[in-house]
């Protein structure tokens, strides 16, 4: 052993194609839980005789579960950082409660009425993140607090209902952007084009960052694997657009919605620093903090989105009802929450992502609706849903194992 | 002569990804015996150990262990006991809030058809509390009886289970001398009583004392199995035995080229978090110049990682006071964002508990600690950090097949260098190095000092704590002794022996008398 030995550049050593597929390895349960989301598409299609993709099934799929995927996204952040929040479901109660009167008492417009909606919900969010990182409660603790709490004061703020909501308002969670382009043999053209240019950005964001990771002589994933990748996500784009432009409105606005903030959000968990530090937090809390990491920053501004969120969904959700409602939302955390871990999260925190979340929720949004189609008592729906939760977590744990993770 | 052996372990071979821990290790224990491990830190005595009392379960290793001349295959560590096997590990197994005879009798309740029966659970841990020299009763917490009894209570425990061969890991290195005598007398009462014994230690002169017979490991092989009892084994020997080569060969050389002063810490003074009377670094002041190694050397508990820890932006303790001067000017580090902002950084002694997330990349972990150097306007430039981790992959040879893998299946050693990237890379002024060796193999330790001397040479002060003695004296310019939360002596590298060291740090620091030099 000379001193030089670690100084010389090792020739890096040829990997065989299993190792090369042990780098995308983490990837793998992405694309399980992606699959299962297709068979049990299928599975649906053959049992309802073809009724579940109908268009205007699948519009409604996405109305109908709008506010399970928009929380989902806040409640991945919140599970990845070693927390959870049950209170989100009171929240889109209380913040519904006071849009609703913003436009119905107030007499507001709606976009004015929104506004609010988002800045209470920032507001509650500061509320729970205060007590979370700066006071040191356990987000357990405090969110059960804020399901009593925001459920309580949505009660007493709306009674029961405040309906009466104007069209511009209502049309959130119902409409369809409207068929400016017009049609083509039956087919919403705008929605054909959204459609189109989703999978142009989608293959350019691939090509770029393979060839970046090429610039930089880093390690790609297998071309075959990257091909059929691409190739499936395209297709699924592909055929959504196509399936939804021939539905009566075209491209519901949640849809719109929910895509920005996919995007969005991803982005923010997967590429920024502020991601990266929820990731860290949520994997080993105390290595991060003794990384420099602010860890209580991170997690006040975990229950801020969540917040913003949370205000988002029961923007849509009192869009969708109509009116306001004092029981909206129940449930809906354990909605989310369950999207979540079938997504993949785990359940001690540092690993979930916001495309496997969605992926739950669409997961659980079709048996719904599959289900429905088939007539099944709502009773079973729940309890199937449940050993689907189960099942999928099960699954993980089991696949851990045997990878050899102790 | 078979059948004297209480114990065979045949041909023991561990593998861990990317490292031998045992190769072919045999351990013969006769009945009745005391019989010590002796070895380096990752040598593999805790491995062996593991194997033998089925924490390591049969077909995860190979070879064959033998107890009371039958083949067994633990399956876990219940297995082990009921044959009579336990095993003491250094970290006690105690539930701090239950009382000592809760935690006798532990997983072991004194029961009726499920209903625990009090008396006679107070009553037998009476009984072997005495066995055992412990005169608390039977209804006293944990938390309030020192280390030593705590000690005494897992010993208790393992004769509840009627124990046979009684396996104590490093059982003395957190006591005091007065409860290390003890813990030897009753040792030797144990053996009276017919139970065999294997100890695990570093501490030569006890092993001298105590055992009948002495098996050193070293790099995973059995090295060689000493008869103790006619008193012809001198310490030399075995650390001749222990370490292999002469000490001069296992460190890398390296001509310091010492500059300005860069850190200097004056009259700081810590105190325990809860028992926030105690102080636990007390006065202490020292300094590093940009390109010196220095060594802080202390006994487990004297307070050399608390010292670190609380410079470090106050990590640990309360009540802090004190002076820290970075390049000559004084600053306030009060968060360990703002102590690696002014160029300070603390790799930990527990790299999976502090110092790593473990269930991700190595590519995220190197670049945990200065992400922001990755990023423009907070969004992290994925690919250049691949290519920073890929650099320390092959600079600090990081056995790995890429920098996507986990860090949680990386041997300990790699673990080790995933640490030191992280803090290289964040490019600090000063870096403190906290036991950058503990349970690494011999051969990935040369590699980390010269890492280590390759941060001193780009003119960084680093500050090493260290429980080996011969690696302080191995890799040091200059070593600060603590005992007790107080400096006791400074000794530069051409005066440091391990005897020396030694002195000052079991020196009574309320003598208060400083020595230097």
């Amino acid at each position: 052993m000379t001193t030089d030995t670690t100084l010389q550049p090792t020739e890096p050593p040829r990997e065989s194609l299993s190792q090369r597929m042990g780098a995308v390895g983490g990837n793998m349960r992405q694309y399980g839980i992606f699959g299962a989301l297709i068979a049990i598409v299928i599975l649906f299609q053959v049992l309802t005789g073809g009724k579940l993709l109908q268009s205007n099934n699948v519009a409604a799929l996405f109305q109908q579960n709008a506010y399970v995927m928009i929380l989902a996204i806040g409640m991945v952040m919140v599970i990845v950082a070693g927390h959870i929040d049950l209170s989100v479901g009171s929240v889109v109660a209380f913040i519904g409660g006071i849009v609703a009167l913003a436009m119905r008492d107030l007499e507001l417009g709606w976009p004015v009425a929104v506004l609010i909606g988002l800045a209470v919900g920032v507001l509650v969010g500061m509320w729970q993140g205060f007590w979370v990182a700066y006071v040191g409660i356990p987000a357990f603790i405090v969110t059960l607090a804020g399901m009593l709490l925001f459920r309580g004061l949505a009660i007493v703020l709306v009674g029961e209902t405040v309906a009466g909501l104007p069209q511009g308002f209502i049309r959130i969670a119902n409409g369809s952007l409207p068929s400016v382009l017009g049609y083509f043999d039956r087919a919403d053209v705008i929605t054909l084009l959204i459609g189109a240019l989703a999978i142009v950005a989608m293959l350019v964001s691939q090509l770029r960052s393979r060839a970046s990771l090429r610039k930089h002589e880093l390690q790609t994933e297998p071309l075959g694997l990257f091909i059929a990748k691409v190739t499936i996500i395209g297709a699924s784009i592909a055929a959504l657009a196509t399936v939804l432009s021939l539905s009566a409105g075209g491209t519901p606005i949640v849809l719109i919605i929910i895509g920005v903030l996919v995007v969005t959000y991803s982005f923010v968990m997967g590429r920024t620093v502020y991601g990266r530090h929820i990731y860290a937090i949520g994997g080993n809390r105390l290595a991060a903090g003794l990384s420099g990491v602010n860890t209580r920053r991170v997690d006040f501004w975990i229950f801020v989105h969540m917040g913003i969120l949370a205000s988002i969904a029961a923007i849509v959700t009192t869009s969708r009802a109509g009116a306001g409602v004092a029981a909206a939302g129940t449930m809906f955390e354990l909605d989310a929450i369950a999207a979540c871990f079938i997504g993949g999260a785990a359940v001690t925190g540092g690993i979930g992502r916001i495309s496997g979340a969605i992926v739950g929720a669409l997961i659980m949004g079709v048996l719904n609706m599959g289900l429905s189609i088939m007539a099944v008592d709502s009773a079973w729906q729940q309890a199937i849903k449940g050993l689907v939760l189960l099942a999928a977590v099960a699954f993980d744990l089991i696949n851990k194992r045997r990878a050899g993770g102790r | 002569m078979e059948h004297g052996h209480i114990l065979e372990m045949r041909d023991i071979t561990k593998r861990f990804p990317g490292v031998v821990a045992l190769k072919d290790v045999t351990l013969s224990v006769s009945r009745g015996e005391v019989h010590a491990i002796c070895g380096e830190n990752g040598a593999g005595k805790s491995t062996l150990m593991k194997v033998l009392s089925g924490v390591y379960p049969h077909g995860t290793y190979e070879g064959d262990i033998l107890f009371e001349a039958e083949p067994v295959e633990f399956r876990n560590i219940r297995d082990s006991e009921e044959l009579g096997i336990v095993i003491i590990h250094q970290e006690l197994a105690l539930s701090p809030f239950l009382s000592i005879a809760e935690n006798i009798f532990l997983g072991n309740e004194q029961s009726t058809r499920g209903v625990v029966d009090w008396h006679r659970t107070n009553a037998e841990a009476a009984k072997l509390m005495a066995r055992v020299g412990l005169t608390e009763s039977p209804d006293t917490k944990i938390k309030d009886i020192g280390v030593g009894k705590q000690q005494l209570v897992e010993i208790a425990k393992a004769l509840s289970k009627r124990v046979k061969l009684l396996i104590l890991d490093e059982p003395t290195a957190a006591l005091n001398d007065e409860d290390s005598a003890h813990l030897l007398d009753l040792i030797r009462s144990l053996q009276g009583q017919g139970i065999t014994c294997i100890i695990i230690s570093h501490k030569l002169g006890e092993i001298e004392a105590i055992a009948d017979t002495t098996t050193v490991i070293r790099d995973g092989l059995t090295i060689e199995t000493l008869d103790m009892r006619e008193g012809k084994v001198s310490q030399e020997h075995i650390i001749r035995a222990m370490v292999g080569r002469p000490l001069d060969h296992r460190f890398p050389e390296h001509t310091p080229s010492i500059g300005e002063e860069v850190l200097r810490i004056e009259d700081w003074t810590v105190h325990h978090p809860i028992d926030q009377e105690r102080k636990v670094v007390d006065g202490v002041s020292l300094n590093v110049r940009r390109g010196e190694i220095v060594g802080l050397a202390g006994l487990m508990g004297a307070g050399r990682t608390e010292l670190a820890m609380s410079v470090f932006g106050r990590a640990y303790g309360t009540r802090i006071s004190g002076r820290v001067f970075k390049d000559g000017k004084r600053v306030e580090l009060r968060t360990v964002g703002q102590a690696i902002h002014h160029g300070i950084a603390y790799a930990t002694e527990d790299r999976k508990r502090y110092g790593l997330n473990l269930i991700d990349s190595i590519r995220r972990n190197v670049s945990g600690a200065a992400l922001d150097k990755l990023a423009r306007r907070g969004v992290v430039d994925h690919n250049a950090e691949a290519q920073v981790a890929e650099r320390f992959r092959r600079e600090l040879n990081i056995k790995t097949p890429n920098v996507e893998a986990l860090v949680g299946k990386l041997s300990g050693g790699n673990q080790q260098k995933v640490v030191l990237s992280k803090w290289i890379y964040a490019d600090p002024d000063v870096l403190i190095l906290d036991e950058p060796t503990r349970g690494i193999d011999v051969g990935a330790k040369y590699e980390i000092y010269q890492t280590i001397n390759r941060i001193a040479d780009a003119g960084k002060g680093v500050i090493v704590i260290s429980s080996e003695l011969p690696e302080l004296i191995g890799i040091c310019d200059r070593i600060y002794a603590i005992s007790e939360g107080r400096l006791t002596g400074e000794v530069a590298r051409e005066n440091a022996t391990q005897e020396h060291l030694m002195h000052f740090m079991t020196m009574d620091t309320s003598s208060k008398d400083k020595a230097t030099r």
